[in-house]
């Protein structure tokens, strides 16, 4: 039973990075992207969390944290690449 | 039946209505008519989803194997805080760059407040 329950839960998430990854392609703008880039490194996070529990190991716990770390920088540059056009700012004048 | 099993079926349930509101943000995604509201389905219900399958996965092993796992804690608390500012500050570009709204939009408050600014 949890078992089924497990593998339906994984399946389920499996589709809607499916549909996440359907409009990174079709996105008619580059936000449409990043949200969807961003909401498929979150769906990530819970099913690795669901293939460690159905392996039944500990050991995929700290990609959990890696990669909430790497989806969260990643969406920050991504910002600031559409909001000022270059990522590393060389000049400033204050 | 045992104490640990009941725990373990909670927890499965738990995990099992995450992904069920995962889907449910999926279609919101594809459906919504501009970046604006796509990112309203984006951060909460995805948010949600997955607190709902971590805390899951933390029962489960708090119930199956007796294991207080501080790293799973760590991604929870790291997810709740820094999903919703992440998406705040992708449409905070958008706007900024200038992304149409869909023609159903009503009214634009910051319209009066930056687009004079600027000119």
């Amino acid at each position: 039973m949890i078992e089924m329950m497990l593998y339906t839960a994984l399946v389920l998430f499996g589709v809607s990075i499916a549909i996440a990854l359907f409009r990174i392609i079709f996105g008619p703008s580059l936000p449409d992207r990043v949200v969807a880039l961003d909401m498929i490194g979150v769906h990530l996070i819970s099913a690795i969390a669901i293939i460690s529990l159905i392996l039944g190991t500990k050991s995929f716990l700290e990609v959990i944290l890696i990669l909430g770390v790497l989806a969260f920088i990643g969406t920050i540059v991504f910002s600031k690449y559409i909001e000022r056009g270059v990522v590393i700012e060389r000049k400033r004048d204050l | 039946m045992n104490v640990s099993v009941i725990f373990e079926f909670i927890a499965a349930l738990m995990i099992l209505v995450g992904s069920i509101i995962s889907v449910i943000s999926a279609l919101g995604i594809i459906r919504f008519p501009d970046v604006y509201t796509r990112s309203h389905a984006a951060a909460k219900s995805s948010t949600l989803a997955v607190l709902l399958t971590l805390s899951g996965t933390f029962l489960y092993f708090w119930a199956s194997e007796s294991l207080i796992s501080v790293r799973l804690i760590l991604g929870i608390l790291f997810v709740f805080i820094t999903a919703p500012v992440a998406c705040h500050l992708i449409i905070r570009a958008a706007y900024r760059s200038n992304v149409k709204m869909s023609n159903l939009t009503i009214e634009d408050e910051l319209k009066d407040v930056l687009r004079d600014k600027e000119q």
